[in-house]
């Protein structure tokens, strides 16, 4: 006999329907049918509370603690003496000048700054270009949907083992580059030729900007496809008469772009900038299995230093990575109500 | 035939006339950008087989080449074989035996007694294509000196998280989505909100506390440490329930008079039909749990519980000098998420390009 697998999922899914039928149909008669919402919404509820309110509530007591326990009872209420480690800084510009909790702290924080404002406009502005010429008249879109969007699926560990393999000293780039220079020098007439290529550290290089460039470059690669495919989307979603009759009217290519394009995906823009900066903010994974923050704390982002102060070494300061989870919040939420406000003045005109 | 003639070859189109200066520009981007995502990927496909000696000196070649070599006479190490050019421009295959001076030392293949020198400069490498699958074989099956990569057990965790989180994720977060979207009651609004605004508490910053929770309950390295605290999200609430209001109440109204328990409803009527929207998430949780590597990190700290991320990070750690194994294994980690990418790529991009949520 020959068992089709969807007959087979079939009956399995019946089955379980049924063997969990019979309690809530218990349920059901004890409570009343309307009531039976509750029943639905509970495991929700209770995965949500467990996980999600608690902790938060939690975040802030802990915030106010101190000692290495992780026992809640065993845990010695310290007042702000956490926030006071943190914020009591010369200049908090220059977090060398601060204790060792607020160095992290502020190093992380300026870091993950600089890195969200250079990133999310870079590739906004990249995602936008691809899915502009995506939404051109070419061959086999499909395909190139596909590839840019590709290192999306991939895990942040795999891209960071990829590009540490290339960017090594000894790696692919610096060979690539030594061999260009070697065949350029080759053929160029003398008064063209370049020196001999010196290979970079590129990672590990301190007094160069390259970790940094690395680091959201790597970042912006294995993201871009994302919003590439939410800003194609909507750009597939602007009626194209519009164009037509612009086209009839002699409007130019340019002018259309920014009369009828980018106003139509403006929502669009939104949508991407929000979610990309939010993102950014908590950018942790790939930079920190490319780097680990180095060199030195060149790299070192906001929830490494969270994740560091609580779980790494000997001393396990849950009471600075809570605090220091207060300060991010607090950071996130001005910044999610200023978007709001843009956002609605936007929506306003 | 002048320069303009060959231009005019070359752009000639089928069709559609000249290709605009814009077209040209289209292609030129379209190609580079294939160079800069897919190259390092594709690169790394094909290196995961050439052995030690080519991936230290960046062998540009394609396929794995690696020197031939036979072994010693005497029985110590395997011998490099070497092409020998004569003065009259004849070759030899010959094998190494050690330098002199600037000469080297070899002896004719097949001839080991009669070892004579030549001046290494006329001597280049006998190379052979030979995948080195010894770079998958030995990490996972454990026959290195060092770290063994447990490849199976790190992907049947990695596994069991992805399928067990995104069931739990689908039944729990639909079930929500039907009392959200199919039933009146009091708070009901307010429960929607809420649920939505918890997209607001970025689970980054909530660490050390879940972390406690977690801990609290017994569920530090074990795998449902890391599934449970992930099965309700938000996004699945909401993705649910907006694609379940569009189901037609008269549909549960028949079926409440054919006496159908309000969770037979659930299960035979309002689960099918919300297959669509089921499919997005399930896309997206397998996406989600798979690559998970931060709260996994916290969680797990023995290797048995390892899932492959943390494997493979660990791996990388360890064994940053042997490039031979750590793209191995690299390539195993990343191929199931590869061809689910291929089988289903239509329904990931459009699914994803649909919600706008990842």
């Amino acid at each position: 006999m020959q068992v089709r697998p969807q007959a087979a999922f079939e009956w399995l899914w019946k089955t379980v329907g049924d063997v969990l039928d019979g309690p809530m149909r218990a349920i059901q008669s004890h409570i009343g049918a309307h009531r039976m919402a509750y029943v639905f919404l509970l495991p929700n509820l209770l995965v949500f509370g467990l996980f999600s309110f608690w902790p938060m509530i939690l975040n802030f007591y802990i915030a106010f603690t101190g000692g290495q326990s992780v026992i809640l009872a065993n845990r010695p209420l310290v007042g702000l003496d956490n926030f006071r480690e943190l914020l009591a800084c010369p200049s908090y510009l220059d977090p060398r000048s601060c204790g060792v909790a607020g160095y992290s702290f502020w190093t992380g924080l300026w870091n993950t700054l600089f890195f969200a404002l250079v990133q999310v406009p870079l590739m906004i502005v990249v995602a936008l270009a691809t899915a502009l010429i995506l939404n051109r008249d070419i061959r086999a879109r499909g395909f190139w949907r596909a590839v840019y969007f590709y290192p999306v699926m991939l895990s942040p560990v795999v891209v960071a083992v990829i590009w540490d393999w290339i960017l090594k000293r000894r790696g692919i780039l610096n060979a690539t580059l030594e061999k260009a220079v070697e065949t350029w020098n080759s053929i160029a007439p003398n008064f063209l030729m370049m020196a001999d290529y010196r290979a970079i550290n590129w990672l590990i290089d301190a007094r160069s900007g390259w970790p940094m460039f690395w680091v959201i470059f790597v970042y912006t690669w294995a993201h871009l496809g994302f919003y590439m495919l939410i800003l194609l989307a909507g750009l597939q979603a602007i009626p194209r008469d519009l164009y037509e009759a612009a086209q009839m009217d002699g409007t130019s290519k340019s002018r259309q772009f920014w009369r009828i394009t980018l106003p139509l995906l403006m929502p669009t823009m939104i949508v991407v900038l929000v979610l990309s900066l939010i993102r950014a903010f908590q950018v942790f994974d790939e930079v920190y299995v490319l780097t680990g923050g180095g060199p030195g704390q060149a790299t070192k982002m906001m929830i490494q230093h969270i994740y560091e102060s609580a779980f790494i070494g000997d001393a396990k300061r849950y009471g600075i990575a809570a605090a220091s989870s207060v300060l991010v919040a607090l950071l996130l939420m001005v910044l999610t109500f200023l978007q709001l406000a843009v956002t609605r003045k936007k929506a306003g005109n | 035939m002048g320069m303009g003639d060959v231009i005019r070859f070359l752009t000639r189109t089928r069709g559609r006339g000249r290709l605009h200066w814009s077209d040209w520009l289209t292609y030129a981007y379209l190609v580079l950008s294939l160079l800069v995502v897919l190259l390092p990927i594709t690169w790394m496909f094909l290196s995961s087989v050439k052995s030690p000696a080519s991936l230290v000196e960046n062998d540009p070649r394609i396929l794995p080449y690696t020197q031939l070599t036979v072994p010693s006479p005497t029985g110590g190490r395997d011998q490099n074989v070497f092409v020998h050019t004569r003065a009259d421009g004849s070759t030899v295959e010959v094998a190494f035996v050690g330098p002199r001076g600037i000469n080297a030392r070899v002896y004719e293949l097949g001839k080991p007694d009669t070892v004579f020198e030549v001046p290494r400069g006329s001597l280049a490498r006998k190379e052979i294509v030979d995948p080195r699958w010894e770079n998958y074989t030995e990490p996972t099956l454990g026959s290195t000196q060092s770290r063994t990569f447990n490849f199976l057990r790190y992907f049947w965790n990695s596994t069991f998280v992805t399928v067990m989180a995104t069931l739990l994720t689908l039944i729990v977060n639909a079930m929500a989505g039907f009392a959200l979207s199919k039933y009146k009651f009091r708070g009901r609004d307010a429960m929607a909100l809420t649920i939505v605004a918890t997209l607001l508490i970025p689970p980054t910053v909530i660490l050390v506390p879940l972390f406690m929770t977690v801990s609290s309950l017994g569920m530090l390295n074990s795998l449902w440490g890391v599934i449970i605290p992930t099965i309700a999200t938000p996004t699945g609430v909401f993705l649910l329930r907006q694609y379940m209001l569009t189901i037609p109440d008269e549909l549960l109204e028949a079926a409440r008079m054919d006496a159908a328990s309000e969770w037979k409803i659930f299960w035979r009527i309002i689960l099918p039909l919300a297959l669509p929207a089921l499919s997005v998430l399930a896309i997206l949780s397998v996406m989600w749990r798979w690559n998970d590597f931060m709260w996994p990190l916290i969680v797990l700290t023995q290797s048995e519980v390892f899932t492959l991320q943390l494997g493979l990070s660990t791996f990388k750690g360890e064994l940053n000098d042997n490039m031979h194994y750590l793209l191995a294994m690299t390539v195993l980690t990343l191929l199931p998420v590869t061809l689910v990418f291929v089988f289903l790529q239509k329904h990931i991009t459009s699914g994803i390009a649909n919600t706008g949520l990842k």
